[in-house]
Parts: structure tokens; sequence; C-alpha cells
């Protein structure tokens, strides 16, 4: 995983509730066994028209959004389905931070897995960026993991929570199994005191 | 100690180790694998060189790509990607000896179904899969929540998750169900009051004695929409419908190791005065046969309702998704949805694809046809699922009323096999989710229960399911 420290880009505006994983990465195009080359299904059905051309109205088929590191979206971003390929197909494209009042629990889990920081800011705070991304290529927003900063195009500072265990993985690119297999002592004495379960049923391959 | 509740137990019982910032390693007690969250994270595995860790606590089988018509062996699956994500899990399966119910085996299903059909799905215990609607499985009592691809390769290396605690929500639900109405409806008025991110970083109970009185099937309705709540996980405690449900059961402990599980059960319902951080009550007079109008399940009125007027909604910004919506949906203000036509009826899925959910659209469907031009799916949610309802007879009872009976894969409700909506075309789905394009694109899905879908394929449109005998 790439390390997350600060990122200085284009954000795009996709001032919407409820942005679900359906509509980041449409069903029909999970049926891949690698992680990489769905950024061109990215929001596939907002993205194109029906004869498969671009639809210009939509954000990330207009400059300089094409370029975008950072989505500016409304409440439950990532709803729905746990598909991770909604954050595959994200990073693909090259977006690296969202920022939305809140997320749906399993897409927010799933983003840091893959070095993508979403951040939670009020909505009044998100209807700011989502005015100032509009400003398009001269209006790049910043975002500096480490002093937990959101940096306007005119300069303000806006402060954002994170938790600490997952600031450390960004900041460093961590592998969480990794992190894990240093407690496998623990995990085999914990498997040790659950032997007196006779119930808990195990499968012969 | 303090009263806790029942997630709290769970919980406890299964952290290893908490680390300083309060993040936990939460020990996994059963796996459950399919074909498409899983290739990626079976690759992860082999690239670090790492191992399974638990094989005997994990399963796998194939469910989103499979045909329910015609041959369907791996080999036989038309659509290549398709046919490579089936076999891929075939091979991944092999190489890391991980028990795997194959398509041919009349135990294949949908994985949700199958879980606690085959006695896999426990009290107490924690279940995992890379689909969010392993809630499904709290209604056994067991903390069971859906992961990404990520956290599957983690499971699969260290048979643990790390994890931050997450808060108590309690929906009680208090009330006898009117005529007409069944789990489904019950869930779907829950969503419709939490709203869709009602949820967000909770863990759900569903107490009261309209819960108490579902059988399991309908438990495992209600727990499987948890995630459209916004909540990964939704339980039940476990009472004497539940050890009666999985008494006999495939891999369900036995004999002695039976009854020494029942009186582990027995303690895991909440205490009294066991705190919850945000409790919701609902009555059954809230609940009605509901139907979903919009592109969220939470958007949803009772049959008997009209399509809301997006002019009434203050806030600019909403009033303009609301416009987007019925655009979408193509319905107008006002319109009453008993007027609404169907051209495709969906009953099926982890949602309402039991064999409780096929004799209520049965129960419907005896002595009547579906509407002239109409085609009706009926997808049973497991091998088992269809070969019990075949010896009931109701395969014959649908088949006869003009519905096709198929055979068991996830099917319509996300269209990965062939089942899927063309532009334009309208359902009323047994299924858990109406995004825009969910079942196909351009697909316009309701939401509804099994008993409604059939009756709105006997109708041709919506139709109040009270109306029929």
């Amino acid at each position: 995983m790439d390390k997350f420290t600060t990122l200085t880009g284009v954000a795009a505006p996709m001032p919407m509730q409820n942005i679900d994983t359906d509509k980041v990465i449409p069903a029909r195009f999970l049926k891949t066994i690698k992680r990489t080359g769905l950024g061109v299904h990215l929001f596939d059905a907002l993205r194109y028209l029906k004869d498969g051309s671009e639809n210009p109205d939509f954000v990330l088929n207009q400059e300089p959004f094409r370029k975008a590191e950072i989505l500016i979206a409304y409440e439950n971003f990532g709803c729905g389905s746990s598909r991770e390929h909604a954050p595959w197909a994200l990073l693909d494209f090259g977006i690296r931070c969202i920022i939305a009042p809140d997320f749906a629990d399993i897409f927010f889990n799933n983003s840091f897995k893959n070095g993508i920081l979403p951040i939670r800011l009020p909505r009044a705070v998100c209807e700011q960026l989502v005015e100032d991304s509009k400003l398009g290529g001269n209006a790049r927003i910043t975002v500096d993991l480490e002093r937990q900063v959101v940096v306007r195009p005119s300069g303000e500072e806006i402060h954002f929570e994170i938790d600490p265990f997952r600031k450390h993985l960004l900041l460093n690119g961590l592998d969480d199994i990794g992190q894990t297999l240093q407690h496998d002592k623990a995990i085999d004495g914990y498997e040790a005191t659950r032997k007196n379960e006779p119930w808990l049923p195990t499968i012969a391959a | 100690m303090a009263p806790r509740t029942l997630f709290d137990k769970i919980w406890d019982s299964h952290v290893v180790e908490r680390l300083p910032d309060g993040t936990c390693i939460l020990y996994i007690d059963r796996h459950l694998l399919h074909e498409v969250t899983s290739p990626q994270a079976f690759e992860g595995l082999r690239l670090a060189g790492r191992k399974l860790r638990r094989p005997d606590l994990t399963i796998a089988v194939a469910d989103h790509n499979i045909p329910t018509v015609g041959a369907r062996s791996p080999a036989d699956i038309k659509e290549e990607d398709s046919r490579i994500q089936v076999q891929t899990l075939e091979k991944n399966v092999k190489e890391f000896g991980v028990p795997y119910i194959p398509i041919l085996d009349v135990r294949q299903g949908i994985v949700h179904i199958i879980g606690p059909e085959l006695g896999l799905s426990l009290p107490g215990s924690t279940i995992v899969c890379g689909d969010s609607h392993t809630s499904t499985h709290g209604a056994m009592g067991a903390l069971a929540f859906g992961i990404g691809t990520s956290e599957v390769e983690h499971v699969m290396a260290t048979q643990t998750l790390l994890q931050a605690p997450q808060k108590n929500m309690r929906i009680d639900v208090s009330g006898t169900l009117g005529l007409g109405c069944s789990a489904k409806d019950i869930v779907l008025a829950i969503i419709g009051k939490i709203t869709t991110a009602g949820g967000n970083g909770h863990v759900i109970e569903y107490t009261g004695d309209t819960i108490r009185a579902l059988d399991m099937a309908g438990r495992m309705t209600v727990s499987n929409m948890t995630i459209e709540g916004g909540a990964r996980a939704g339980l039940i405690a476990p009472d004497q419908t539940t050890f009666d449900y999985i008494k006999g059961r495939e891999y369900a402990p036995k004999g002695e190791d039976f009854e020494k599980a029942v009186a582990h059960w027995k303690t895991l319902p909440s205490d009294p005065g066991a705190h919850f951080d945000t409790e919701v009550f609902l009555t059954s007079a809230e609940i009605a046969p509901m139907v979903t109008w919009g592109t969220t399940p939470g958007q949803v009125i009772p049959v008997t309702g009209v399509v809301p007027n997006p002019a009434d909604e203050p806030d600019e910004g909403k009033r303009a998704q609301l416009q987007r919506m019925l655009d979408y949906m193509a319905l107008t203000p006002g319109q009453h949805l008993t007027d609404v036509k169907v051209d495709v009826i969906f009953i099926g899925s982890c949602t309402n694809g039991r064999i409780e959910d096929i004799r209520a659209a049965a129960h419907v469907a005896k002595g009547r046809k579906v509407a002239e031009g109409v085609q009706a799916l009926v997808v049973p949610g497991s091998g088992l699922v269809k070969k019990q309802a075949e010896e009931e007879g109701l395969d014959r009872i649908l088949l006869e009323a003009g519905f096709e009976w198929r055979d068991p894969c996830c099917s319509m409700c996300l269209g990965m096999n062939p089942d899927k909506l063309t532009p334009g075309q309208r359902s009323a789905s047994t299924s858990n989710r109406n995004f825009e394009g969910r079942q196909g694109i351009g697909g316009r899905t309701h939401l509804v229960s099994p008993a409604m879908a059939a009756a709105a394929a006997v109708t041709g449109r919506f139709a109040d399911v009270r109306q029929f005998g």
C-alpha cells in the first residue's frame, strides 16, 4: 500500500447524498479477479451515455476534474454493497481522498486498506469545499495527514479527526496483516482458551 | 460486572488483544467465502507467501455468477468473466484446502441462506464474509457482518480482524402484525423510519414481541436488511425458536454438545438494564404491506400510498435529488402505487429466498395466473430450499400460475448472472436494494415482500395483498 502523507490536488465536487457503491462501480464490473484496471468503469452509469460516449455533464468528464485526486460529497458516501472494487476503482482513477459529512462503515474501512483517506467534516464545511472545488484548477486543496488539516484555496486550515492507529498505518503505508501477525502468540493463546467449547463446528476439507 | 448487551457479550468473548488506542484484534469463528470478493484475497496470500490459518473454520460456495436455467457446472457458464471467476474459486479452494460446496451439490445456494441451513451459523459466534448481507446471520444471535476483500485476506491469514468497538442501538417492534404483513414489511418500515444512514457506526439489536413472534426465516429477513439502514450487524437474541431451528442440522452440535451449547446460548441475551446508545421504537400500527418508490431502500410507503412530491422538500439539494429519482423511476408525484404497472417479478435472494418465502408466494399464486406481458421468476435460495419446495408441490402451483421455477443463485438481485432487467423495465422484487441500475442498466426496482411480489405478478400492477384471500 502506498503511503499517504500530504496531497495537493484538484477536488471534484459531487454534492449528492447516499452515493452507493453500486453507483461507484456497478455489479457487472465485479467479475474480475484483479484489483487494478477498474478506473475506466468508475461511476459508469453517470459517466457514460447509452452509446458508450462520455456524458459531458458529468464532473469527472470535465477539465480539470479528469485529474481530480480529491472528491467532495455529501452524507452517507459508500453505502450499500461491501465491494472493495469501489475504493479500487476510485484509486485506479486517481482519487486518494474523499471528504464528506459521513461515510458508510464498510466503505470507510475499505478505503484505509487501500491508502485512500476518507475525511469526515461537517456538512457546512463540505458545502464550502464544493464551492471551492468549482473554481477548478487554480483552486487546489491540500490535505496534510500528519497535521490533520485540510487547507482551502484561501489558505484557511480546517482540522479533521482520525483514529491514531489508522493514521499510523496510512502515514507509513503499512500492511495491517503484517501488524496483526506480530500478535501471533496471542492468537494461539486465544484459540487454546476456546478448546472447551466443543460446539463450534469445524469442517474437514 | 455492569449489565451488557448481546453484542457486548459476543464482542468481549472474542477479543484476542486490545491495542493501546482501543482497536481490538477480534477472533472470527466462521469465515464464509464466495467467488466475487475472494480472488484478490487469495492472490494477496499467494504473493506474500502466507497460509490460510484455519481452513476448518472457513467454507466457500459460488453463488453470484451461476445461471438459474440450463447447464450449471462451471465449464458451462457462457459468460467468460463469470466462468473465470467461478473456476478461480474452485482452483483457490483446492490450493488452500478450503472446504467447498460444489455447484452441482444439492446444498449449494446463496451463502447467507446456506450458513444457517447447514447449522454453521450459531448463536454467540462471530461470522464474516466479503458481502454486506452477512448481517443475515445476526438472526441466529451471532455477531455477523460484511467486510471488504482486504479484510477477507486478513481473516484468511490471521483468523482475526482489527476492529474498533461500535455503539449499541436497539430497535424494538411491538404489537401483532396486521393481515398480509411480513418480516420484509417490518424491516422496510424500520429503514423508512431510521433512514439509510441511521445505523452507521452501530450494531443493532432487534427486540420486542413482534420480532420474538417471527420464525427464523422472518428474523433472517430483518437482520439481512440491517445494512440498508447503515448498520453492519443486526442481532436477535437466541431463544427456543432459534434452538429448535438449529437442532439436527448438518454441522450443528449433536447430543451432549448440543445441550452444552444451548446452556451457553441461554446466557447470551442482553442483561436487564444494559445500555443502548440509541433506541428506536416501532409499533405494528406503523407497518403495512410496503413498497419502495425511490432509489434507496429508505424511500418506502404503504402500498395504499401515493408517490411523494419533491416540491414538498424545503432543501434545494434534496429536492433536486428527489426529482432525479422520480425521473429515473418514471413516476409522477401523487401517483397511486396501485396504478403502477410492473414488467418483471423477482422472488428470491438472501433476503427472501427461503422456503417460507416461496410458500407465501405460492399461497397468493395458487389458482391465479401471471398477468399478460409480465415475467415472473422464482429463484430458491439454495438447492435444499428448492428440493423442499418441490416436495411440497409449490413448484407445480407456481408453474401452473405461469411463474418460472429456476435454480438457486443470487440471480436478479444484482444481475451478475444472465438474469437482469433491461433498460426501462420495472420490477417488483423481494431483494434488498433498489439502487439505480442494481438489477440491470436502467432497470427500475421496487422492493416488496414475497406475497406482495406474487400479488403484483397476477395483477400486473402493485396490489394490496390484503385483498387476496
